[in-house]
């Protein structure tokens, strides 16, 4: 047992709690507009669930499972997404972000359903490129 | 003159409260020298404010802003502002968490940095370290 | 008012915003689209800014509702004329600061263009949304994206930098959480975020304690953001270490968008004779940005760093535009918003101008300056114009604004100010003559110099690149279209938007 792979008892819980942690964060994602949550909030969660897992496995694993690039085309995704749906109410004639004008059915709650999930990838992105540049130190 | 402190004190408990804690964020900001601690305290001073204030929202006798269409059927003229908390700070300091997020991430990067190239974290080693490397 | 709805001043915000998005993952898949689409979106930004001005100029203020929402449920952009200055200036000088950077960042930070460019977007679009905002809230998230990405900016060179970044952030996050505070007290007597509400509401309440706190926290929170004397204590270590196209920007820009946010809430959310008669704030700003003046001057004399000096030389000047404001009359406002705009064009220039020097020679120290009229002619040249219109020769643009603030000062009948802003020009004398004697006669200093080899006495022409002396040629130009155009400038941009409320 090399000091890079902890105990086999850590590790074994940390992989049975990390799925429900992410369950956990997306369910706070995904109801934001209508209860306690929202993006910031569930995005960290999931994030959390990533740093438990790095710490049960050793940084090895989660610097090599986790490129910086693919982490700042997930910050460069989400913000997009964000910006995106704002620029399309734009282009459908309404002011920047009114959406009202959106074709779905409930459009004020999908808007902002789309808007939580980009700012939750953004998050759970940035949080773990921190969390991986102080693993470094 | 003790009772009229001991009002005040009751009766602006959230002022006194985020003073104290703003007080105690400044001592770590100004009076240590470890730059860590000194980030703790920009911490402590902002998260008070933050508390401070959320603590504008609350009501007497009201609940969490929180409709439930669909259970009673309750919409509309029916709702009564005074029953529910104020939700709007509550969004606001949303925001300003977020910043402060960031901030503490910015200024931990930096102290990456600055360990990597000079090896300490103490202000008086710094300064000297950095007038020593030009 | 009738104020008309228009996007445009919301595509300056957006143009920059959208595409430091885009840029990290750009940078990855091709490299060399970057410097382009970054140099298109400050154009696009640019040219939005212009189509507003001639909007509002002709039309009136314009106002735009974010998400279809009315004030004051919503938040609200609105752009007025001082706006509209405010938007122009700052998208031409960063725009030109953007074409000057290529060069200069390729020599001083060679591996982080695409992280540089993303940071620069993203302090372009926060500065463009502090001005353009008029809601109180969402103008505390502009300066905090303005801050946060000048923390990144300064420190990105590495070295002494990153200290001085370091320091930045502590103070400059202590100044925001003010501002935030003076939000939190504001929200609570009123109920209102949106600036023309609160000027609307704030009058009865003027008696209020919270209120008072409220606007004390606020002036405090803005002054260690504008680096106003004694809270200025980050501003040397940040410009004089950062980059040189970094110096360049923050000099020109941040300090300036603070400035008109103090007066965009001294005098158009609170109303003047609050800050005049209720308590007297501008008689105490007043002797403050007197006190900076001298001793920001003082100091800068005594500095042998080039970028150094230039550093107090701001601390200096921004006691100029604090002293506009504390006049609290019609020429003293005049002067200290024409100051505002002099002064990004000509310290930008003059920082612009340090960084052709690095890049060239590698000479920090003023001592070491010696023959670079011979080497660098067309740099000199730059430097020259852009130290008499610091010091205030016609007819650049420094000699009006500070004619402006003296007939304030003697309109106020205040002949101590007068004094001072005669003392500061000649002191501003001293130290860019000492500069100007080192760069043009270099045969009069008998001692040796400091460390490094100075330039030796027959040297060739090496100027620097094309695309590094066009934005140094353009802020010289555009210094002295602003002397002989101040006339326009008053009566279209200044005149339209003075505070109802100020003495004559």
């Amino acid at each position: 047992m090399t000091p890079e792979q902890p105990d086999l008892i850590v590790r074994m819980v940390c992989r049975g709690l990390a799925p429900f942690i992410q369950l956990f964060g997306l369910y706070v994602i995904m109801h934001g507009h209508s209860s306690p949550g929202g993006g910031f909030q569930g995005g960290v969660i999931l994030a959390s669930s990533f740093i438990l897992l790095a710490m049960a496995e050793g940084s090895e694993t989660l610097r090599r499972r986790l490129s910086l690039t693919a982490l700042t085309g997930f910050m460069s995704a989400g913000v997009l997404l964000y910006a995106g749906i704002g620029v399309v109410c734009l282009v459908l004639g309404a002011n920047y972000l009114d959406y009202g004008v959106l074709p779905f059915s409930e459009p004020r709650s999908v808007g902002m359903l789309v808007i939580e999930i980009g700012i939750g990838i953004t998050v759970t992105a940035a949080m773990l490129s921190i969390f991986r540049d102080l693993l470094t130190f | 003159m003790v009772d009229a402190v001991f009002d005040f004190v009751i009766g602006h408990f959230n002022t006194v409260a985020y003073i104290i804690l703003m007080m105690i964020g400044f001592y770590a900001m100004t009076g240590k020298t470890n730059l860590v601690k000194k980030l703790v305290g920009l911490n402590i001073f902002q998260w008070s404010i933050i508390l401070f204030i959320v603590s504008l929202s609350a009501k007497r006798d009201a609940t969490i802003p929180i409709v439930l269409a669909g259970h009673d059927h309750v919409t509309g003229p029916v709702l009564d502002a005074a029953d529910y908390v104020n939700p709007l700070p509550h969004v606001l300091m949303l925001t300003a968490i977020v910043v402060g997020v960031a901030i503490t991430g910015v200024a931990l990067a930096l102290l990456l940095r600055i360990h990597r190239q000079y090896g300490t974290l103490e202000e008086d080693e710094l300064r000297d370290r950095v007038r020593a490397s030009g | 008012m009738n104020a008309h709805q228009s996007v445009v001043p919301v595509l300056i915000v957006l143009a920059p915003l959208l595409t430091s998005f885009m840029l990290p993952v750009l940078g990855w898949w091709y490299r060399p689209a970057v410097f382009p689409l970054v140099l298109t979106a400050l154009a696009v930004s640019c040219g939005a800014a212009i189509v507003a001005a001639q909007d509002v100029v002709m039309n009136g203020p314009v106002h735009y509702y974010m998400g279809g929402w009315a004030p004051p449920w919503g938040i609200e952009f609105r752009v007025d004329a001082l706006s509209a200055l405010m938007l122009l200036f700052l998208t031409i000088i960063t725009l030109l600061v953007g074409i000057y950077s290529k060069q200069s960042i390729l020599k001083e930070i060679p591996s982080k263009e695409v992280p540089f460019y993303t940071v620069y977007l993203l302090l372009v679009a926060g500065l463009a949304g502090q001005v353009a905002t008029a809601d109180m809230f969402n103008l505390y998230v502009f300066l905090e994206i303005t801050s946060l990405a000048s923390y990144a900016l300064v420190s990105i060179g590495g070295g002494a930098a990153v200290v001085s970044a370091f320091r930045y952030v502590i103070l400059g996050t202590v100044g925001a959480a003010f501002y935030l505070l003076a939000v939190g007290y504001l929200y609570s007597v009123t109920g209102s975020l949106n600036m023309a509400d609160l000027s609307r509401i704030l009058p009865d309440l003027y008696e209020s304690t919270t209120v008072l706190v409220g606007f004390a926290f606020f002036v405090i929170g803005i002054s260690i953001k504008m680096a106003l004397f004694p809270m200025h204590t980050w501003l040397p270590g940040a410009y004089s270490n950062a980059p040189s196209a970094v110096s360049a920007l923050i000099a020109a820009t941040t300090t300036k968008v603070a400035a008109y946010v103090l007066v965009r809430v001294m005098f158009f959310v609170f109303e003047p004779r609050f800050s005049i008669e209720m308590i007297p704030v501008t008689t105490l700003l007043g002797w403050i940005g007197a006190a900076a003046m001298i001793l920001g001057s003082v100091m800068a004399i005594a500095q042998s760093d080039f970028k150094r000096l230039l550093a107090y030389s701001s601390v200096a000047q921004i006691g100029y535009i604090v002293l506009g404001i504390g006049l609290a009359n019609t020429a003293g406002f005049t002067g200290s918003i024409l100051h505002l705009v002099n002064h990004a064009f000509m310290k930008g220039g003059l920082f612009l101008v340090a960084g052709a020097i690095v890049y060239r020679t590698g000479l920090r120290e003023i001592r070491e300056f010696r023959n670079l009229s011979r080497k660098m002619p067309v740099t000199a040249a730059t430097f020259t114009i852009c130290a008499f219109a610091m010091i205030g020769i016609p007819p650049t643009g420094g000699f009006f604004s500070k004619f402006y603030l003296i007939l304030g000062a003697i309109d106020a009948g205040n002949w101590v100010f007068v004094g001072v802003i005669v003392l500061s020009s000649v002191l501003a004398l001293a130290y860019l003559a000492n500069v100007l004697r080192y760069i043009y006669f270099p045969n009069d200093d008998a001692t040796g110099g400091g460390g490094r080899q100075p330039v030796p006495e027959a040297t060739q022409r090496d100027e620097v690149p094309w695309t590094m002396l066009g934005p140094m040629l353009a802020v010289t130009a555009i210094i002295v279209l602003l002397g002989i155009f101040n006339g326009e400038v008053v009566d279209r941009f200044i005149e339209p938007a003075m505070p109802a409320g100020l003495a004559r």
